[in-house]
């Protein structure tokens, strides 16, 4: 059986409820759901640019937010202050490592895996490779299913900062690098979110400017 | 300029698509009699035939494997009953202490809450926001938001909006990360158990219960059969 996409066929799929809209002369400018009168797009606007500097800024956010404290417990009149890696290394000598581990998958190993994985499907989708397109679109899934659960650490921090409250004994508080690390978290669900995976198999070896091509940005 | 929008989804024919070879089928397990219907997969544009599935039944795109339906029969009621009971946990988990903390004397209390408010106190406004966002106005808004559509469509009818609102719960439900919000609290509960007496409340009892109940209510909810009984019904 031959396949054949939507797309070809002047269908466009509605992102917000699913609905296969005909639009008979291959435009989707301005049009909307008849159903639920979200934006119809055969492919997200401009996907490629909008993930790419969704995907930059979340890269330089990564690096205060690693290099700032995300919070500094006062204890008796003594401040130490942590980042997220010197509070991973504490969870460790204090020999709590599932916490260790925890902490570490959910804000070093996630984030960091997200933005490879997206640079990887943007480079890779932006060569035209007709490589592993049932994988790639695989990994774009574990991208989408995973980030949220970077959030982790900022729920740590603001559950500390609510219970020690002891005044001068002993005070917990939100430092700066948690919130670069909280725009870190918020800017690359929206990358995950502006990448369309139906480009891994638009883009497979075809000529530049191919109609799929003219479609995606008319 | 914009085109008036073709509505040609109602055919289970297949209307929209030229002469030719059939559309190919989904990888199915557990087809019930009736008509197909035409889809696109969300993830890589395949046009799929698509049969009417058993409750539970998967089909996969043959092309990418991903899921482009998921069989859920009784989709309305079983998804309201599911709401109704995360709603009154996510009132108990917001009613009663999440941990306490007992420490020279002194006993905090935090609830779900107190971690926005004492970041926002403290004058990190933006993150108390992104807390309170994703641990309480998300969740609460999208199973309000439910509720508001898929009560009255039990009844036949259309709520005012319906449509619109039924889009929006889909944009919400990014945002409520209850589950995430979970583990956060077990994490400051081990951290802290170390050097304070820490007692866990009633509240995390709620919302550790609420996570298995807010799984099965999205896999009880079918978008499909909604948008197509929101097709169907008359306004409220
Ligand atoms: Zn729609
Ligand atoms: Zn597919």
């Amino acid at each position: 059986m031959k396949q054949r996409t939507a797309m070809a066929e002047n269908l466009v799929t509605c992102h917000d409820c699913h609905k296969l809209v005909h639009l008979p002369d291959g435009h989707d400018h301005g049009t909307r759901c008849p159903r639920c009168h979200g934006a119809l797009h055969f492919r997200k606007p401009d996907s490629l640019q909008r993930t790419w500097a969704l995907l930059i800024a979340a890269v330089v956010l990564y690096v205060p937010a690693n290099v700032y404290p995300i919070m500094r417990v006062t204890s008796l009149g003594r401040a130490q202050a942590d980042t997220i890696m010197s509070g991973v290394v504490h969870l460790f000598e204090h020999g709590m490592w599932p916490l260790a581990l925890i902490v570490f998958f959910a804000s070093i190993v996630v984030p960091m895996a997200k933005l490879f994985a997206l640079v990887h499907l943007l480079v890779s989708v932006q060569r035209r490779s007709p490589k592993k397109p049932v994988e790639r679109t695989k990994l774009y899934r574990l991208t989408e299913m995973f980030g949220r659960w970077s959030m982790v650490d900022i729920y740590v921090v603001a559950m500390l900062a609510a219970l020690v409250q002891l005044g001068s004994l002993a005070q917990v508080e939100a430092e700066l690098g948690a919130v670069f690390f909280g725009a870190t978290v918020v800017t690359t669900m929206i990358a995950a979110e502006s990448f369309d995976p139906r480009l891994i198999w638009d883009r497979r070896g075809r000529p530049k400017h191919s109609e799929e091509h003219s479609k995606t940005h008319g | 300029m914009a085109t008036p929008p073709v509505d040609r989804t109602d055919d289970s024919t297949l209307a929209p698509l030229p002469a030719g070879d059939a559309p190919v089928r989904p990888v199915v397990r557990g087809v019930v009699a009736g008509p197909e219907h035409i889809v696109a997969c969300h993830d890589c544009d395949l046009i799929v035939s698509l049969p009417p599935l058993a409750d539970r039944a998967l089909a996969r795109c043959p092309r990418c494997q991903f899921v482009i339906h998921r069989g859920a029969h009784h989709t309305i009621e079983r998804t309201v009953a599911l709401t109704i009971a995360a709603l009154v946990l996510f009132t108990a988990a917001n009613a009663f202490p999440l941990l306490t903390m007992k420490a020279q004397g002194n006993e905090t209390v935090a609830t779900i809450v107190s971690g926005s408010r004492i970041l926002w106190d403290q004058g990190n406004r933006g993150l108390a926001g992104l807390v309170l966002l994703t641990t309480f106005v998300a969740p609460l808004l999208h199973s309000t938001l439910l509720l508001y559509v898929l009560v009255p469509l039990g009844f036949g009818k259309k709520a005012p909006a319906a449509a619109d609102v039924f889009r929006w719960i889909g944009h919400v439900r990014v945002w409520s990360m209850a589950e995430v919000f979970v583990l956060g609290v077990l994490v400051s509960l081990v951290k802290l158990a170390d050097m304070a007496d820490i007692v866990p409340g009633i509240a995390l009892w709620a919302l550790g219960l609420l996570i298995p109940v807010l799984t099965a209510s999205l896999a009880t909810l079918d978008p499909d059969e909604v948008w197509s009984r929101l097709d169907r019904s008359g306004e409220l």
